[in-house]
C-alpha cells in the first residue's frame, strides 16, 4: 500500500511551485481545489496587460480533470452532457454543461476529445460519484487524474510567436482543436483553448515534464515580455471575455442549499448548447418541461452601467423601487472602457421589462461606503471579442 | 407486429387485476407472464410426487374487496375454507378467531386489556384501510392529489376525538413489541401478535415502526382463508375473470426489454425477439428490474437510477414444504387451523436478530397451515402436506447452501418439538430461502413486496419518491406491482389502484 500523506499539506503544490514560488513576491496565494494557486505575482494589472498584450502564463493544474474510456464513450457522455458530444471529432474541444435530473446545472467545463473512445472533461467542481453513478449501464471507465497533468494556460495576442519561437509551429491550429508535439522525450499536447476570450493555448503534459516545459516557455516567450499571472488578472479578463465560473456566477446544484438557488441551462443563457435531437441526456424531461411551460425564473445578463465604479456582488432593482437581480462579476474594463457586471436577472426583467433598471454600488471612499444608484442596461456578452481570437492562421504580433 | 392499448408486464395478482380493470374500460390489453403460468407468487406447485401446495403466499388475507368484486372470482370457480382460526398450540393453548379476533385461553386481567388494545388497533386499521384503495398523496405544490378522499380521511381521523388521535399519533411510528408490553402480560399472545407484526417485513417486534405495518396487514383484511386447490386457484379465477374482460394473455413470454421511441413507450420485445406494440406498458413486476434492465440507464437519469437501485429489498421470510405419509399431532390444535409458533416477544426478536448479521437463527419463529386438512385433493389419500412461513432467514448469507441446510434443520428441530413424532412422518421437505424466492419468482432480495414495506418505503415513498403516483418519467410507462403503494400480499390492490391512475390519464 502507498502511504498517502497529502493530507500533512492544507494545500498541495503544483508541479510548477518550484518556478512560481520564488516569481510570487508578495505571496499571493489562494486555494483552488485543494492546491495553492497564485492570485497575483505582484502586479495584477501588468498581469492583465500580458493577456491583452503579449504573453501570460497561468498555472492551470488545479482544475479538475476526469479521462473518460471505453467503447461507449461518446453514448455516455451524450447521456451525461447537454451538447452532442457525436458530432467533437477526434481532436476537437467544446464548452458543455450538464444537469441533474431536474434540470439544474451541476458545472460546466470543456470536453477534448483525445480519440474516438478517449476524452479528457475539465472543470471546476468534482463529480466522481455523479461521473461513477453515470456509468452504469454503459461500456465505459471514469477516472479522476487532475493530479497526473500539469497544464500551462498560454494566453495573448503574441502566444503563437512564442509557440512558434519555441519551436511549435500552430499557424494551422484552428480554435477548439488540439495538436501533439514531441517535447522532453514525451508528448505535449496544445489546444487552441482558453479562458480570456483571446488568442491563446493550453498546453498538457506529465508532470516530470513540467519544469522543463515552464523553462523553456519563458526562455523562447521573453522577448515577447512573457510573464506568469495570477488569477486576479484572469478574473478580469474571463469577465471581458463573458466567462462563467461554478461557485462564483452560479452555484452548482449539488451544492444549492436554499432550493432557490439552481439554475438551468435557460437561466445561464446556456441553452444553445442543448441539443434537443440526440437520445436522452439527463435532465432532458425537465428540461423539456421548463421551455414548454416557461417556468424559467432567471435570465443571466452582460450589464453595462454608468460610471466606472465596479459594482460586484450590487443588487439590481427596476425603477429604483423592487429588486430583480443581483451581479455575480463586475470590473472596470480596462479594455472596453467600460463599467460591466455579469447579472441575474428575474424574468421578465431580462427582456420584456429590461428598461429601467439600477445599480446599487456600495463605494468605498476613504474607510467610507457611500451609496449609489446608477443606471444600467442589458448589453451582449462577450463584451470584447478581438477577431484575433479565432484568426487562422493567427497572428504574428 | 401485435398491437394493443396497454401491455401488462407480470401475471401475478396486481397484473392480472390491472389488466382486468384496464380491459373492463374498454382498453385493449395484453399481459405477458414469464413463467408457463400465471399467478407469480399466487401459484400451486407439486414440490413432491403427488404432494401439491402453495407455492409461496399460502393465506389469503384479502383480495382487495374492490378486485374481488369487479373480478367476480367466486364465479369464476374461487372456493375458499371457512376463515381460519389461529392456534398457539402447547399444554395450555391459546386460540383467536382472524386475524386479530376473538381470543380463547387468557386470564381475566389480560382478556380486558387485550379487547381495549384489539378495539383500537381496528380503528385504526380501519381508518388507514381507505389509504390503500387510493393514489397516494404528494407532498408538493400542485401534485394533483385527491383532497376529496383525503379530506374524508382527515374528517374520520378527527372525528374520533383529541384521545383518540393522540393515541393514533403516539402510536403510528412505534415498534409493536413496546405497545404489547405496555398493556399484555400474556406471552403466548404477545408472542403471536409479535410474529402476525413482522409477517413479511424486514423486521423484528423491537424494529422502529413496525407496529404499522401491523396496522396495513390487518387493513388489507380481516379474515384469513385457504384456497381450495393452493393460491394457484386464485391466480386461475383472476385468469378467467381477465380472459372475460378482453385480456390476451401470454405465459412463457418473459421480456427482454420496454421499447421507446422519441422518448415515449411504444411496446416491448421479449426474450425471443418477438415485438409487441402498445401505447402503454404497465409493469407490475419488481420496480427495480422494471426501470434498471427493461426500460436501462440509457433512458433514464442518473438521480433517478440511483434511487431506483436504492430501494431496499430483503426478504426476511422462508417457506417451508413437508410431504408427510400421516397427519402430525399438535397439542390442542385443528390441522385446519393456522398454527403460529412464537412463544414470546422476545423468540420472534431473537429469531431476527441473526438475520441482521446474514445468519441462521436457532429456533425460527413460523406459521403454519395445512392446506390437506382443507383440500384433501392435494396429496395422497390419508397423507399431509405442511406448508409453513418461517421466520426469519437471511437474504445474503456468506454460504447459500450452508445457511439452507441449517435452517431447514433449525426449523424441523422447533417442529419436533411441537409435535413430537412429526419426523418420521416426513417423505419430502423443501425450504425456499429468499434468495431461492428471487430466483423462482424474480422479486428482488426475495421480498414478497418487492421492496421492504417499512415506513421509509410507503405511501409516496413507494417505491421511492417519485414515482409512487404509478406513473414514471416515461410518458406510456407505469408501474403497478407490489413494489407501489399498498405493497404485496394477494391483494392486486397496486395494480388496480396503477390501472385507475392510468385510465385518468396522470401525467408524468
Amino acid at each position: 500500500m502507498i502511504a498517502r500523506l497529502h493530507f500533512n499539506k492544507h494545500l498541495l503544490e503544483t508541479p510548477f511551485y518550484p518556478r512560481t514560488a520564488p516569481l510570487n513576491k508578495h505571496s499571493e496565494w489562494g486555494a483552488w481545489s485543494g492546491h495553492l494557486s497564485a492570485t497575483g505575482f505582484g502586479d495584477t494589472e501588468m498581469e492583465y496587460t500580458a493577456i491583452r498584450n503579449g504573453a501570460s502564463v497561468y498555472d492551470l493544474c488545479p482544475m479538475v480533470k476526469y479521462r473518460i474510456t471505453g467503447p461507449d464513450a461518446v453514448a455516455y457522455l451524450d447521456r451525461l452532457t447537454v451538447r452532442n458530444v457525436a458530432k467533437l471529432t477526434p481532436g476537437g474541444v467544446h464548452y458543455t454543461v450538464w444537469c441533474d435530473d431536474a434540470g439544474k446545472v451541476l458545472d460546466d467545463g470543456t470536453l477534448f476529445r483525445h480519440g474516438p473512445q478517449d476524452f479528457l472533461l475539465c472543470c471546476q467542481e468534482r463529480h466522481l460519484p455523479w461521473l461513477t453513478d453515470a456509468t452504469l449501464g454503459f461500456e465505459v471507465a471514469v477516472e479522476e487524474i487532475t493530479e497526473t497533468i500539469a497544464a500551462l494556460s498560454l494566453q495573448g495576442p503574441c502566444t503563437a510567436s512564442v509557440l512558434s519561437a519555441a519551436g511549435w509551429d500552430v499557424s494551422s491550429l484552428r480554435p477548439f482543436r488540439m495538436t501533439k508535439v514531441p517535447f522532453d522525450g514525451t508528448t505535449l499536447t496544445i489546444s487552441r483553448t482558453g479562458f480570456t476570450g483571446d488568442l491563446g493555448y493550453e498546453l498538457w503534459i506529465g508532470p516530470a515534464h513540467a519544469l522543463a516545459l515552464w523553462d523553456h516557455l519563458f526562455t523562447a516567450g521573453a522577448p515577447w515580455g512573457i510573464r506568469p499571472i495570477g488569477s486576479d488578472a484572469l478574473n478580469m479578463a474571463r469577465i471581458e471575455a463573458g466567462f462563467l465560473i461554478a461557485g462564483m456566477d452560479f452555484i452548482p446544484a449539488e451544492q444549492a442549499l436554499r432550493e432557490d438557488r439552481v439554475r438551468s441551462p435557460f437561466e445561464l443563457g446556456l441553452d444553445w448548447l442543448i441539443d434537443w435531437n440526440k437520445d436522452h441526456f439527463n435532465g432532458r424531461r425537465a428540461l423539456i418541461r421548463e421551455r414548454e411551460s416557461r417556468a424559467s425564473q432567471w435570465s443571466l445578463v452582460g450589464l453595462d452601467i454608468a460610471g466606472n465604479v465596479s459594482a460586484e456582488g450590487s443588487l439590481i432593482y427596476h425603477a429604483k423601487q423592487k429588486e430583480v437581480g443581483y451581479i455575480t462579476a463586475a470590473l472596470w474594463s480596462p479594455t472596453t472602457k467600460r463599467n460591466l457586471a455579469i447579472a441575474h436577472l428575474k424574468r421578465p426583467y431580462a427582456a420584456a421589462k429590461s428598461d429601467n433598471l439600477w445599480v446599487e454600488i456600495y463605494a468605498l471612499r476613504e474607510l467610507q461606503y457611500v451609496k449609489l444608484m446608477v443606471p444600467a442596461r442589458i448589453t451582449p456578452r462577450p463584451f470584447f471579442t478581438p477577431a484575433r481570437r479565432r484568426a487562422t492562421p493567427p497572428g504574428r504580433f | 407486429m401485435p398491437s394493443s392499448d396497454v401491455i401488462v408486464i407480470g401475471g401475478g395478482p396486481n397484473g392480472l387485476a390491472a389488466a382486468t380493470r384496464l380491459a373492463q374500460s374498454g382498453r385493449r390489453v395484453t399481459l405477458v407472464e414469464a413463467q408457463p403460468q400465471v399467478g407469480g407468487g399466487a401459484a400451486t406447485t407439486e414440490f413432491h410426487t403427488g404432494y401439491r401446495t402453495s407455492a409461496l403466499a399460502h393465506i389469503l388475507q384479502g383480495p382487495d374487496a374492490r378486485v374481488a368484486s369487479a373480478m367476480k372470482l367466486d364465479a369464476h370457480g374461487l372456493r375458499l375454507s371457512t376463515p381460519l382460526t389461529t392456534a398457539v398450540p402447547g399444554i395450555d393453548p391459546l386460540t383467536m378467531q382472524g386475524t386479530f379476533g376473538k381470543v380463547s385461553g387468557l386470564a381475566a386481567t389480560d382478556l380486558a386489556a387485550w379487547s381495549e388494545l384489539q378495539e383500537r388497533l381496528t380503528r385504526f386499521a380501519r381508518l388507514l384501510a381507505p389509504m390503500r384503495q387510493m393514489t397516494p398523496p404528494r407532498p408538493a405544490a400542485k401534485a394533483g392529489n385527491d383532497l376529496w378522499n383525503l379530506g374524508k380521511l382527515g374528517l374520520s381521523l378527527r372525528s374520533m376525538g383529541k384521545v383518540e388521535f393522540r393515541e393514533l399519533l403516539r402510536m403510528l411510528l412505534i415498534n409493536v413489541a413496546d405497545v404489547l408490553e405496555d398493556d399484555l402480560t400474556d406471552d403466548r399472545l404477545m408472542g403471536l401478535l409479535a410474529f402476525d407484526a413482522t409477517l413479511g417485513a424486514w423486521a423484528g417486534p423491537r424494529s422502529p415502526n413496525s407496529l404499522i405495518v401491523y396496522l396495513n396487514r390487518i387493513a388489507a383484511g380481516e379474515t384469513l382463508t385457504l384456497p381450495m386447490g393452493g393460491m394457484g386457484s386464485v391466480a386461475a379465477a383472476m385468469r378467467k375473470a381477465a380472459e372475460a374482460a378482453g385480456v390476451t394473455v401470454l405465459t412463457g413470454s418473459p421480456v427482454d426489454r420496454i421499447d421507446m421511441a422519441a422518448d415515449i413507450v411504444i411496446g416491448v420485445t421479449l426474450a425471443n425477439g418477438e415485438n409487441f406494440a402498445a401505447g402503454a406498458v404497465l409493469s407490475a413486476i419488481c420496480p427495480r428490474r422494471t426501470l434498471e434492465t427493461l426500460v436501462g440507464p440509457r433512458y433514464l437519469d442518473t438521480g433517478f437510477i440511483r434511487r431506483a437501485r436504492a430501494i431496499k429489498s430483503r426478504g426476511g421470510a422462508a417457506k417451508l414444504h413437508l410431504a408427510l405419509t400421516g397427519a402430525p399431532h399438535f397439542p390442542a390444535a385443528d390441522l385446519t387451523w393456522r398454527i403460529v409458533l412464537a412463544p414470546s416477544v422476545n423468540a420472534v426478536e431473537n429469531a431476527f436478530n441473526p438475520v441482521k448479521y446474514g445468519e441462521v437463527p436457532d429456533a425460527p419463529v413460523m406459521e403454519i397451515t395445512f392446506p390437506t386438512a382443507h383440500d384433501p385433493s392435494l396429496a395422497p389419500s390419508g397423507h399431509h402436506v405442511l406448508s409453513a412461513v418461517v421466520q426469519f432467514a437471511p437474504h445474503a448469507p456468506k454460504d447459500r447452501d450452508a445457511a439452507r441446510a441449517q435452517m431447514l434443520q433449525n426449523t424441523l428441530n422447533v417442529l419436533e418439538t411441537a409435535a413430537p413424532g412429526l419426523r418420521p412422518l416426513i417423505a419430502h421437505a423443501e425450504i425456499l430461502m429468499p434468495y431461492d424466492i428471487e430466483d423462482r419468482f424474480g422479486m428482488s432480495g426475495g421480498s414478497w413486496h418487492h421492496g421492504d414495506l417499512a415506513v421509509e418505503q410507503m405511501l409516496f415513498l413507494r417505491p421511492f419518491a417519485g414515482v409512487s403516483q404509478y406513473n414514471t418519467p416515461i410518458p406510456g410507462l407505469w408501474l403497478g406491482g407490489a413494489g407501489s403503494h399498498p405493497g404485496g400480499g394477494i391483494s392486486g390492490a397496486a395494480g388496480w389502484n396503477a390501472a385507475t391512475q392510468l385510465l385518468q390519464g396522470a401525467k408524468p
